[in-house]
């Protein structure tokens, strides 16, 4: 069942690899479907398209001054990017994309995890302390303020997203990502819908909040609050939270697909069109994530940030209800009607 | 904020996600600048008998709230003038890196001698190609100096990147 070693490092590899090459092309794609949704171009004099504008950003990112504030903890100050991003990358492993040995004869996925669900909930909460230690480390009143800020919102989300996510553990039965995909929690009873449907989107609210996307950016409010936390972190360092924010928004858009939209499967009737079409690997996967991540570009065209009262009253006065109402739906549901 | 109303918010975005941007692509298409835009000075000669307005009297120069305007003035030579009055500007400079294209020293010509034009392409490499003068202002003069240099060195013509309303003291006169 499991692979050789090595093809796993293999596969980590070329995971880290696609998600931090899918993290530049990231920019690029966000930055022109803004544009276009502002009537304008965007990016488009590096290359044709603009196309090569990630490779000139990279540069630019590690060529710029390196500033290490005198005052801040050096060793912290350093580790917190580190901690972002290497935690954000480590949750993308347990996202499966395909059924077992079907890609090229190896899992196509890096860890099948008995804990899956829980493993991607931890390590994106790990990223808080990438997020809270780079405040500290700062030594700067506002970069503390901001990173209180960012810890308090994404901790308050991870309630409503952990309430979401119990729906479809409990119909499930089993928190193995790989499994609950196989399983397809839809198909099990249409009496589960109206809870799975309230979680669902309990969830894809409580995701965007937790990857700090609009209307819940409030860690990097570039306008009003000139990007809390990250405010004395420069060159690289500063790269490297961007980088830990899409990767976070890669793994949020794939968890959401694998939980709730089944995953890398696709519906049953393009069996039709090409035999074996709805189990090919990686592809219905990214599909999905696609469609996830232009929903999330859409969102920040569209809505203003909140205010942070208005996002903690959210969070624990309606985010956390409705998260638990849906647990408790889709339980009694279970209990009584099945 | 209702969730239809945010629905409704949506559309309105994704409705604007397939309207053509308004973009001007400006080195490659040519901006359009307005009629009255005060960009580049021009010197303007008088157009029958191609005499240069200015006469040196460096009202301009008294105006400029920069500084950026240098006047000196010389007597004309009476077989041979260079302006239609008495005297005329030996030497008229503009630094344009002082210039705020305010267009006080056109309002104090009594002569209307200098005119804000519409160039505004103007960045250069020194210090010292900023100070433009009389040549580089003098009524059918097109581009800045780099824009004329470059297109020397090419062997092309100057090549504006704007279009512009029409200025009939500055176009359809033959010198």
């Amino acid at each position: 069942m499991n692979d050789p070693l090595w093809v796993t490092f293999i596969k980590a590899l070329v995971l880290v690899l696609v998600l931090l090459g899918g993290f530049a092309y990231m920019t690029l794609i966000e930055r022109r479907l803004l544009g276009a949704f502002q009537h304008r171009i965007g990016p488009n004099r590096v290359g044709p398209f603009g196309l090569l504008q990630p490779i000139a950003d990279a540069i630019k990112a590690i060529f710029k001054e390196d500033i290490i504030v005198s005052a801040a903890d050096k060793v912290v100050y350093v580790l917190a990017p580190g901690i972002s991003i290497i935690f954000a990358l480590v949750a993308f492993g347990a996202i499966p994309a395909g059924p077992a040995k079907s890609l090229f004869g190896a899992n196509p996925w890096v860890m099948n995890l008995d804990v899956g669900v829980l493993y991607i909930l931890a390590m994106t909460s790990i990223g808080v302390y990438g997020i809270f230690l780079g405040g500290w480390a700062s030594n700067s009143k506002y970069s503390l303020l901001g990173s209180l800020r960012s810890s308090a919102q994404i901790i308050s989300y991870e309630l409503g997203m952990g309430l979401a996510v119990l729906s479809v553990i409990m119909i499930g039965g089993t928190l193995n990502l790989q499994k609950l995909v196989e399983l397809n929690v839809w198909s099990i009873s249409p009496w589960l819908w109206p809870g799975l449907v309230i979680a669902f989107v309990a969830f894809l609210i409580a995701g965007t909040a937790e990857i700090n996307r609009v209307p819940f950016d409030l860690p990097e409010a570039e306008q009003e609050l000139v990007a809390g936390y990250q405010t004395e972190y420069t060159s690289i360092k500063w790269a490297l939270y961007q980088m830990a924010e899409y990767v976070n928004m890669f793994t949020s858009a794939a968890f959401i697909s694998t939980l709730f939209l089944g995953g890398w499967r696709a519906p049953g009737f393009f069996n039709a069109i090409i035999p074996g079409m709805a189990s090919w690997p990686i592809v219905w996967l990214v599909v999905k994530m696609a469609i996830f991540i232009f929903l999330f570009i859409w969102l920040k065209a569209t809505f203003m940030r909140l205010r942070y009262d208005q996002l903690m009253r959210f969070g624990w006065l309606y985010l956390f209800e409705i998260g638990l109402f849906a647990a408790l739906l889709t339980g009694a549901v279970i209990a009584f009607v099945l | 904020m209702s969730v239809l109303d945010m629905a409704k918010g949506m559309g309105v975005t994704l409705g604007h996600l397939f309207k053509r941007p308004v973009t001007v692509r400006y080195p490659e298409q040519r901006a359009q600048v307005k009629a009255r835009f005060r960009g580049r000075h021009h010197l303007l000669r008088h157009p029958d008998t191609g005499l240069e307005k200015c006469i040196g009297c460096s009202l301009c120069a008294a105006a400029c709230p920069a500084y950026a305007i240098y006047v000196e003035a010389a007597e004309n030579d009476p077989d041979n003038p260079t302006s239609a009055g008495e005297r005329y500007a030996k030497i008229y400079e503009i630094n344009m890196l002082r210039c705020i294209f305010c267009g006080f020293c056109e309002e104090a010509c009594p002569t209307g001698a200098v005119v804000l034009g519409h160039e505004f392409e103007l960045a250069d490499y020194r210090y010292q190609d900023f100070v433009y003068a009389k040549p580089d202002m003098l009524v059918g003069t097109k581009g800045s100096k780099w824009q004329r240099r470059e297109a020397e060195r090419k062997g092309k013509e100057v090549r504006l990147g704007f279009e512009a309303g029409p200025r009939p003291e500055l176009e359809g006169v033959d010198y």
